[in-house]
């Protein structure tokens, strides 16, 4: 097919330069400069998909973002993508692109059928028809999804990269038309940083696609100078291919840039990014929007916008017809006839809907002899599959109905105008209101409410002078608002004045029929959402707008409703009978303004850097040792070190033996260290944990509770006196930064009187355990200055000393109630001091172990796991450690443990299960019942007594055993419980918490 | 039995050195890295109001408290102070002169309402410098680096994609793009910073190399 509708000069394409692409399989051929939607209508495409609920086919519409027909699916394999505008692709060779929402094209779609039932399928039908039984929405969304599904999501991996940038400006201005040129300019004159972004390849923005003058030259030679300038000046950062796509709180906005016109990325440069920005002002000089009419079968393919045929003509050199008629309320339609007529292209008449306009363009359309039929409708458009021709009819003076007879013009296009409206997209993300123009007919910005401004068009100023004038102040303005007042005074530049008459509103276009009966007026073209649609939810109770668009779905496909979405609220608010339309009130848009590919709101946050691995200094070595790793919080700790062929079970079961018999050596680096400095430190932690601590001594450690102000515990570890005013707290691995916060919030904020500092040393110093009846021999190979007999060095103390020949701090504390040593080194010694133990330790069998074996050794000696036995509910006396809570001092929590709830004796309390069956290990977090109840009898219901926090088999123990929160456990030791699996039920007996070594022994060594 | 020349860096496993020999005639980078390893750290904590505070500082140190928040005083390859607070700063060193230091400020602070904390060992620092170093920094940076917001001589806490990170401006070239910062990052997220800036820096040209020290 060879380009049928370009035309043979003008626009902005470089005809010679040509570029081959497939529409559905078909060849191609477009030029540099082109859109994909300008290509497919030189190339004589009028079909371009079909509509989302009546399959009914359709044509490009428009030439901007608002297009809401033309969605394609762009590439193929991973770099497809769905949806996409064709009237926002820029044209590149080699590109693919196919129709979506039909099957097996939109020239002849499987589907279509659907239209002929329409009747079936009003607005809301699926809230009607598929409603019973609820059970059955399951099956009947797959059928609905595949019958009203868009284009298809990639289903392999994108080979492409997306990056993102953050960035501050003084003034932002969105849109390089003549407004948001002129802002920019005034305010890089002025010396601020100034970001300018456009959508488009060029600036210019409507002076694209319209021909004017400016300084007594043509429009776009002022454009590319100013661009020019902008470009050059200082701080200056210009931005094109890049929509502002949401404003958001305190200025800031996010930019989606095509770095890439084509679906690949340029090797080692992203294909596409975001940009957050930071402004202190922001200037929106979005333009506007141009509103259809809204008349019978204004969906067929060949119905367009005036302002879209006009950037075709104009921008792109094509004509998407050969006789094109104009149906317009207002004057600027006119300049769409004249560009046309002047390219050679006929245009049959121009259907306005006012009596007898005679200002200075319908004056011109005359004197070139276009006929202007006035006061009259387009009341049908004929031809199913491309508008063959159209009814005109004369209106009535209310604009309700039509008289006379039906006249038939021959025309293969026509396109209407109703009126431009300020895109005010961004004002709204922005919090800002959209306030009816009651004279004009038209929605504008309200107060803003953040440091910005709208400027231009999307202010309501619609001719070319006024944007040129107010782009220059709002650009000045926002500059001085960022502290840039050394404004030029340079000229605004000059431009010829138009003298337009008022249109005249008609919200919907009357037929001889009431809406709805003769022929389709669509609002949201693509939503398959029609006048009357939105009039049966009116009567259906719908009153708002806002319930009014979810019901009908009016404005929430990918378009977002830019073209019909005021007709919409206006075809509501008549149905309701409220006279003005800005009582009907406006939908909130809502970020993005264009679709933002998933890709690049993920950015590099995938892969490896989908979130930080945390390191310790020894996980080298563990990696080596080929552990398998546990995930706590970011951090990677082995969880067991399995050796060749050997089973989870297996592993954990010869660690577990290894500490208890030999020596085991784990990596314990990760957990929290906090450094407690100050006069008031012991007085500090006295007030945050449940013990007392005002008479530990130094070089000795203590165990300490930590409750939330609900009483319930938050954290726990052991924390040492280094010296009189300086203590170490350890915490949980999960917890260390949340405790130091927690710690900072009350000093900063309650007890400021007290002189305490607190400072993180979780990663300067690594901790290497050694655990087990072997573990003094080994350190004593180790040290020469720490006396490491029991006498020396007893338990819950701490020595300074060195370890091989490292400077370290050995806490004697224990995990797993083994013997055991805490070396604390500077962690870049930590690896050559966790190998030099493991060699010196062959002898006695050392094992590396992970943080299952721990947790089985802990559990084994009914230690608690913060965050494992506690979940938020629990109080220190569940868990039977009542002895850790002191009843002479105040504490955090301490109030909260007097509630009557909290002294309840039927709460969950920490016991432990020894199951029946010593082979068989409960799941984890299982419920747990008093009675057996194999199926429970229909309708009745059994009492979850409790549940299982830990869960393991021990090899020590020779059998599996749990630890339980059970209601009133303490009252139930020796009774029997039920634990519903999935495999069958498991029953244990309730037994204490405690399963080795009950009088704490062997932790001496 | 473990000597001091088997201390490992946070970065060690990564064979920068390696690398630098590697990338040494690299012209064409927009992005330099390079690790400094065991840099002295020392973090403080007092009372600004109190005038003997400062003095103690100075006198023990050499260097100055920094003028205000966010500032540093002294040079980049010596003794300098970045005040990360309104009552905490982190003085930094040359390797090897932790202890000293640390030493003297114990015995400075001792009879004021203070607490000096060691921490060399919980930092790296990456050494970020080129034409595109500040580019690289705001692909996960958000704080403002233009040249008119943050310049030589100023730090801040902020986060580099998903990692704490606290930035310090060691240089610019007047007339260029130019500008070096000093990157201090906890020892646990210092392969993914690493890995997270070697990523950022794929469009402009990465080169590693060895950072002098004095």
């Amino acid at each position: 097919m060879s380009q049928v509708n370009r035309l043979s000069s003008g626009g902005r394409i470089d005809r010679d330069t040509s570029l081959e692409f497939t529409f559905n399989g078909r060849r191609m051929v477009g030029h540099v400069g082109d859109t994909v939607a300008s290509a497919l209508l030189a190339n004589g495409v009028r079909i371009v998909g079909r509509s989302f609920k009546y399959h009914r086919p359709r044509g490009i519409v428009a030439a901007g973002s608002e297009e809401p027909n033309a969605l394609l699916q762009l590439g193929t394999g991973g770099r497809t993508l769905p949806n996409q505008q064709a009237t926002r692709v820029e044209l590149f060779d080699g590109l693919v692109a196919d129709s979506v929402n039909c099957w097996p094209g939109p020239d002849f779609d499987l589907m279509s059928g659907i239209g002929l039932f329409h009747r079936l399928t009003p607005a809301g039908f699926y809230y009607k028809t598929f409603m019973w039984p609820a059970s059955f929405w399951k099956y009947y969304e797959h059928v609905i999804r595949r019958a009203a599904g868009l284009g298809r999501a990639p289903t392999e991996p994108d080979p492409d990269h997306y990056d993102r940038m953050n960035t501050h400006c003084d003034v932002l201005v969105v849109g390089a038309g003549p407004a948001g040129l002129s802002a920019a300019l005034a305010a890089a004159r002025a010396g601020a940083r100034v970001i300018l972004v456009d959508d488009q390849a060029e600036h210019g923005g409507s002076l694209l696609s319209t021909r004017r003058d400016i300084n007594s030259g043509q429009a776009l030679d002022w454009v590319a100078a100013a661009s020019e300038e902008i470009a050059a000046s200082n701080a200056v950062t210009v931005l094109r291919r890049t929509t502002a796509f949401g404003y958001y709180d305190h200025n800031f906005v996010g930019l989606f840039e095509q770095r890439s016109q084509i679906l690949s990325d340029g090797g080692d440069v992203s294909r596409q990014r975001i940009w957050r920005v930071r402004a202190k002002h922001v200037i929106t000089a979005t333009g506007s929007f141009e509103r259809p009419l809204i008349f019978a079968d204004n969906d067929r393919p060949g119905v367009m916008l005036a302002g879209g045929v006009r950037a075709y003509v104009n921008r792109y050199g094509v004509t998407p017809g050969r006789k094109i008629c104009v149906f317009t309320n207002n004057d600027d339609a006119y300049r769409t006839a004249l560009d046309l007529h002047d390219a050679g292209v006929a245009v049959p008449a121009i259907i306005d809907v006012r009596d007898d306009p005679i200002r200075d363009l319908p004056t011109e359309a005359m004197e070139r002899g276009i006929d202007i039929i006035d006061a009259s409708a387009v009341t049908g458009v004929n031809g199913a599959r491309g508008v063959k021709s159209i009814e005109v009819m004369q209106l009535n003076a209310a604009g309700d109905g039509v008289t006379g007879q039906a006249r038939t013009i021959e025309c293969d296009v026509v396109c209407s105008s109703g009126g431009w409206n300020p895109a005010i997209h961004l004002h709204s993300h922005s919090g800002g209101k959209a306030v009816f123009d009651t004279e004009r007919g038209i929605f504008v910005p309200g107060a803003a409410v953040q440091p910005s401004h709208s400027a231009g068009a999307a202010a309501g100023i619609f001719d070319l002078a006024g944007c040129l004038r107010d782009g220059t102040s709002t650009g000045k303005a926002a500059a001085a608002n960022a502290g840039f007042k050394n404004a030029s005074r340079r000229k605004v530049p000059d431009t010829d004045t138009e003298d337009e008459g008022p249109m005249r509103l008609l919200w919907s276009v009357p037929t001889t029929a009431p809406i709805g009966r003769r022929g389709k007026h669509f609002l949201d073209q693509a939503h398959d959402v029609t006048a009357a649609d939105v009039q049966m939810a009116a009567r259906e109770g719908y009153t708002s707008i806002e319930h009014a668009k979810r019901y009908t779905t009016l404005g929430m496909a990918p378009d977002q409703g830019k073209t019909g979405n005021i007709p919409g609220m206006a075809i509501l608010g008549q149905a309701l009978g409220v006279d003005n339309v800005g009582d009907v009130g406006t939908t909130t848009f809502r970020p993005p303004f264009t679709p933002v590919t998933l890709g690049a709101l993920a950015g590099r946050d995938i892969g490896p850097l989908m979130d930080p691995v945390r390191m310790t200094p020894i996980h080298h070595w563990h990696e080596l040792a080929g552990c398998k790793w546990e995930d706590v919080g970011q951090w990677k700790r082995p969880w067991y070190y399995p050796k060749s062929g050997e089973t989870m079970q297996g592993a954990v079961n010869r660690e577990c033996l290894v500490v208890r018999n030999a020596v085991g050596i784990m990596d314990a680096s990760t957990l929290g260290k906090i450094d407690i400095q100050g006069p008031d430190a012991a007085e500090f932690l006295n007030r945050i944990y449940t013990n007392a601590w005002l008479k530990l001594k130094p070089g000795s450690c203590r165990y300490g509770l930590m409750l939330g102000e609900d009483g319930m515990i938050m954290d726990d570890g052991v924390t040492t006196r280094l010296a009189d005013d300086h203590f170490l707290m350890t915490t949980t691995t999960g917890n260390a930064a949340s405790v130091l916060e927690w710690l900072e919030e009350w000093l900063q904020t309650e007890w400021p009187e007290l002189k305490v500092f607190c400072t993180s040393v979780s990663e300067h110093w690594a901790n290497v355990t050694i655990c087990g009846p072997r573990a003094r021999n080994l350190l004593a190979e180790f040290t020469d200055d720490i006396a490491l007999d029991s006498k020396s060095f007893p338990f819950m103390s701490y020595r300074e000393g060195t370890v091989g020949g490292v400077s370290a701090r050995v806490y004697r504390i224990s995990f797993t109630g083994e013997l055991s040593y805490e070396i604390n080194v500077p962690a870049s010694y930590a690896l050559n001091i966790w190998t030099a133990l493991m060699n010196a330790g062959e002898k006695y069998g050392i094992t590396p172990y992970g943080t299952e074996t721990m947790h089985v050794l802990r559990a084994e000696k009914g230690y608690i796991i913060a965050g494992q036995e506690t979940d938020g509910t629990t109080t220190p006396d569940d868990l039977g450690m009542d002895w850790i809570v002191s009843k002479n001092k105040d504490f955090i929590g301490r109030r909260s443990l007097s509630r009557d709830d909290n002294m309840r004796n039927d709460r969950k309390q920490l016991v432990g299960l020894l199951p029946t069956d010593p082979d068989k290990v409960i799941p984890e977090g299982n419920q747990i019942t008093e009675t057996r109840l194999e199926i429970p009898p229909r309708g009745t219901r059994i009492a979850m007594i409790g549940h299982v926090t830990s869960s393991y088999y021990s090899a020590n123990l020779g059998r599996s055993f749990a630890l339980a929160l059970i209601k009133d456990g303490r009252g139930r030791m020796g009774d029997q419980v039920y634990m519903p699996t999935p495999n069958g039920i498991i029953a244990a007996e309730i037994t204490g918490p405690i399963f080795i070594d009950l009088d704490g022994e062997r932790q001496d060594g | 039995m473990v000597d001091g020349y088997l201390r490992q860096s946070p970065l060690a496993h990564l064979h920068l050195d390696a690398r630098a020999a590697n990338d040494i005639n690299v012209t064409d980078a927009g992005l330099m890295l390079g690790e400094r390893r065991h840099v002295g750290m020392i973090n403080l904590r007092g009372e600004p109001a109190d005038p003997a505070f400062a003095a103690a500082v100075k006198k023990a140190v050499g260097v100055a408290l920094p003028d205000g928040i966010n500032r540093s005083s002294g040079k980049p390859l010596s003794i300098h102070i970045l005040a990360l607070g309104p009552d905490e700063w982190l003085i930094v060193c040359p390797p090897g002169t932790e202890d000293s230091i640390f030493g003297k400020m114990t015995k400075a602070m001792k009879p004021l309402h203070a607490a000096v904390t060691m921490s060399s060992e919980a930092r790296t620092v990456i050494q970020l410098a080129g034409t595109d170093a500040r580019n690289g920094l705001a692909k996960g940076c958000p704080l403002d680096l233009h040249p008119r917001a943050f310049g030589p001589g100023q730090c801040a806490q902020s986060i580099l994609g998903r990692a704490d990170i606290l930035i310090h401006q060691t240089g610019s070239n007047a007339g260029s793009s130019d500008a070096s910062y000093d990157l201090f990052v906890l020892r646990s997220f210092a392969e993914y910073v690493w890995t997270w800036l070697e990523d950022a820096g794929r469009e402009y040209g990465v080169k590693v190399f060895s950072p002098a020290e004095k």
